[in-house]
């Protein structure tokens, strides 16, 4: 484990830069890990990481796409357009969450 | 003894810069069982980025034709690694020919895909569409079946010979199930 500044907060950060603690993240400091990546946060992409965030306390796992789409009801091909080339993964991390683990 | 370092925000490597990276499946097989392995690589493969063309021909049209896209079967037959519930005893052959047993070992295979969520073919075929995956109908086998476009889910982009196979997966990686 390792701590890294992000946003002038310092946080607990896995070797590739993904947040480690679900309370220390903060919606400042999702929208600092997006820019990070080039995402400009907008209401369509916060919805999507609330219920990442929500869904995540709920089960104890990140969701995985289909999950997303089906709990959520945000069609696949939003997230696709939302968090081009890999939405899971690139949602996990700006919502402070681990990679999700389910295949589907 | 755990460490702490503080050091500059790394931040993950999402591979948009890097190269496009291609991989074709070719779906041969109307079995249940054998429905879903090429869905679900592809389905991992979009989620990475990857661009995916999937190639369904002989027994595999079963998969994108809207007659028979939703009743796949799966047999007991054949399979030697059937065992008994929660077991390791292996179920004997001669119990997967009983009239019954397939629509039986069907249902009980598409119960336990559906509690892990995982959607059924035709499901399964539009999230990947949406997802991007281009879907090819092979030509001698919808000859061979009397098939056309109609027949067959809307998603997939055209019927397409073996010629035009081989020249939309050059460069890709392709994997035959």
């Amino acid at each position: 484990m390792s701590q890294a500044t992000i946003a002038g907060t310092e946080v607990a950060v896995d070797e590739e830069g993904f947040m480690t603690v679900y309370d220390e993240w903060t919606e400042d400091l999702g929208g600092a890990l997006a820019s990070n990546i080039g995402i400009e946060m907008t209401d369509r992409h916060w919805e999507a990481i609330r219920f990442l965030r929500d869904d995540f306390k709920a089960q104890g796992e990140t969701p995985t796409l289909r999950r997303v789409t089906t709990a959520a009801g945000i069609p696949t091909k939003d997230l696709f357009q939302l968090f081009p080339k890999k939405p899971a993964k690139k949602m996990a991390y700006v919502a402070g969450l681990p990679k999700p683990k389910g295949c589907v | 003894m755990t460490t702490t370092q503080t050091a500059p925000a790394v931040v993950p490597d999402f591979g948009d810069d890097a190269e496009d990276r291609k991989i074709c499946f070719i779906c041969s097989k109307g079995n249940l069982d054998m429905a879903y392995p090429a869905l679900i690589m592809a389905n991992g493969a979009l989620t990475e980025g990857v661009e995916v063309d999937i190639f369904f021909t002989f027994w595999g049209m079963d998969m994108i034709n809207k007659g028979t896209w939703n009743d796949l079967q799966f047999s007991m037959l054949g399979n030697t690694a059937m065992h008994m519930p929660g077991s390791t005893k292996h179920i004997p052959q001669g119990l997967g020919g009983l009239p019954g047993m397939t629509g039986y070992a069907t249902s009980m295979l598409k119960k336990q895909i559906a509690d892990l969520d995982v959607p059924e073919v035709p499901e399964f075929l539009e999230m990947l569409h949406d997802m991007g995956a281009r879907l090819w109908a092979c030509k001698m086998s919808a000859d061979m079946m009397d098939l056309s476009l109609d027949d067959l889910y809307e998603g997939v982009e055209d019927i397409i010979n073996v010629n035009d196979f081989i020249e939309l997966s050059e460069g890709a990686q392709t994997l035959f199930v």
